[in-house]
């Protein structure tokens, strides 16, 4: 008895102490994975270019009237914010961004679930988004400047096709691109076509759905700024081509930083959304 | 009720699988279908199934209300826990209780909420067998069930099937092509060749069986010579090696 627990009590030969195999024995696999993801990765990369920034600054390495340091930056924002202003111009770009956003969404969710479901809808939808996706839609802004006038809802409609080509073109090709094995399984099962649509067709359509998301919220804010820039009399766009007529640096860098957080903090939330949805899949990010 | 084929002709094209099959399976019979790849054996059971849209043919065809298709994939769908899966468009307002039922008789209970990536090759391939059990099938058409399944789970996946089908009594179809499968689980055995039945064997070995009974020999010879694979190498491995 006692003999054995001393002999289970041994410690077992780890791998790291197991000796070394002579020449022409294998070795253990490489892993491939990238291995465990560090805490709060994302934001290492940005707060280092930042550490960078601010050391330049500090030892005079960069010209101030170029690029003016970081706390000169944020002094800008604090002050511009407790006027009043910058308040005001990041509510109207998040507004336009956002109803933009929205309307591209569902608009490119029901054309896709159109064209991806029914073959009349393919027939008629199909064709067309692709001859819209052929048009740059900045090339649009012309028109729709006459026919919309230079108020909000041309900004808006822009976006909206900024963001619908995207998730169309992503959320149709998933839905097509469904697994035959699948549909074979949902006619053993006689499946409704209502079931089959909501237990198969949809959630495995949801991965292709969130890649054309994420296109869809960079391009809204892609689109966001360059309609700022050019054509509107509020909004963060205009706070930075007004500070460019008046030389003013830091608050065209603030104008960046803001637009930078606000599509990071979008992506941010798309994936957590992702995530949460696609539970289910174990890939090499996870 | 019954499965009853009449004359039954599959092409695709200008080639044509299956020449005027005429078949009868009694309720409650254990069948087995062996063949060649490219025999057949699948485009019959697709047939039976009625999965076989847009592929031309003629005959006449009757099978049961209730038919479960087990494939050689789990084909369970991965965004769906388990059982989820095993209830998937079952019917009746008591689905959930017959699912969990379903898999604890194919040994899964507790398993209901794993996802199917959790899940190994033989689990899947159980989960697989309740998904088909939940519909309390008068015919289970089978499709080389085991086919991807290692040998160690594959014996036990046998003793499953036959144990279940002891306690349902459905109508089986099982199409494989390993030989001694079919003598071990079923009790009659069909050779598709080249589109035509071209033997119908009715295996007299009482259940369980084993793979070590001398009495297979018999019946995996008759089935060898009529799937055209000649033994005579392991006989006489000299004339073999000569000719």
């Amino acid at each position: 008895m006692t003999d054995l627990i001393a002999a289970s009590a041994a410690p077992p030969i780890s791998r790291a102490e197991a000796p070394v195999p002579q020449g022409g024995a294998r070795r253990p696999a490489r892993r491939l994975a990238p291995g465990k993801r560090l805490p709060a990765s994302r934001l290492i990369g940005p707060a280092l270019v930042v550490a960078l920034w601010a050391i330049a600054s500090a030892t005079g390495r960069l010209d101030p009237g170029f690029i003016p340091a970081p706390w000169t930056v944020l002094r800008t924002g604090v002050h511009l914010w407790t006027d009043g202003t910058l308040r005001t111009d990041v509510l109207t770009s998040l507004q336009r961004a956002a109803l933009g956003f929205a309307l591209g969404l569902t608009g490119g969710v029901v054309l896709a679930l159109l064209s991806g479901l029914s073959r009349t809808g393919e027939a008629l939808i199909d064709g067309t988004v692709q001859l819209n996706r052929a048009v740059p839609t900045l090339g649009l802004i012309p028109l729709f400047i006459l026919w919309l006038g230079i108020g909000e809802t041309f900004k808006v409609a822009i976006i909206a096709i900024v963001v619908y080509i995207p998730i169309y073109l992503n959320l149709h090709s998933a839905l097509s691109g469904i697994d035959s094995r699948f549909v074979e399984l949902a006619e053993v099962l006689r499946l409704s076509r209502l079931t089959f649509i909501r237990r198969i067709v949809i959630p495995g359509a949801l991965p292709g759905f969130f890649v054309g998301l994420r296109l869809g919220v960079t391009g809204s804010w892609l689109s966001l700024v360059v309609l700022e820039q050019i054509n509107a009399t509020s909004g963060l766009g205009y706070l930075m081509f007004q500070a460019q007529n008046y030389g003013q640096t830091d608050v065209i860098i603030l104008g960046l930083a803001i637009y930078g957080v606000f599509g990071l903090v979008s992506d941010t939330a798309v994936r957590l959304i992702e995530r949460r949805v696609l539970s289910w899949r174990r890939t090499l990010s996870n | 009720m019954a499965t009853h084929v009449e004359q039954l002709t599959r092409s695709f094209g200008p080639r044509t699988v299956l020449h005027g099959i005429d078949l009868h399976i009694p309720d409650g019979q254990f069948t087995a279908l062996l063949g060649h790849s490219g025999s057949g054996k699948s485009t019959l059971l697709r047939a039976i199934a009625g999965l076989d849209h847009e592929v031309t043919g003629s005959g006449s065809l009757e099978a049961p209300e209730r038919v479960s298709v087990v494939f050689q994939d789990s084909r369970l769908l991965p965004w769906l826990r388990v059982l989820d899966n095993v209830i998937l468009g079952a019917p009746g307002p008591d689905a959930l209780e017959r699912g969990r039922a379903a898999l604890a008789e194919v040994g899964l209970g507790g398993r209901e909420k794993a996802w199917p990536s959790q899940l190994s090759g033989g689990e899947a391939q159980r989960a697989a067998l309740a998904r088909s059990l939940v519909w309390e099938p008068e015919l289970l058409l089978a499709d080389e069930p085991f086919g991807a399944l290692d040998a160690l789970t594959r014996i036990k996946m046998h003793a499953l099937t036959r144990e279940l089908w002891e306690r349902h009594r459905p109508s089986v179809l099982l199409v494989t092509h390993d030989v001694d499968e079919a003598i071990v689980l079923a009790d009659r055995v069909l050779v598709l060749d080249e589109g035509r039945i071209g033997l119908d064997l009715t295996v007299d070995i009482p259940h369980p069986r084993s793979y070590r009974d001398p009495r297979l020999g018999e019946y995996r010879e008759r089935l060898l010579a009529a799937l055209g694979v000649v033994e005579d190498y392991a006989a006489n491995p000299q004339g073999a090696a000569a000719s």
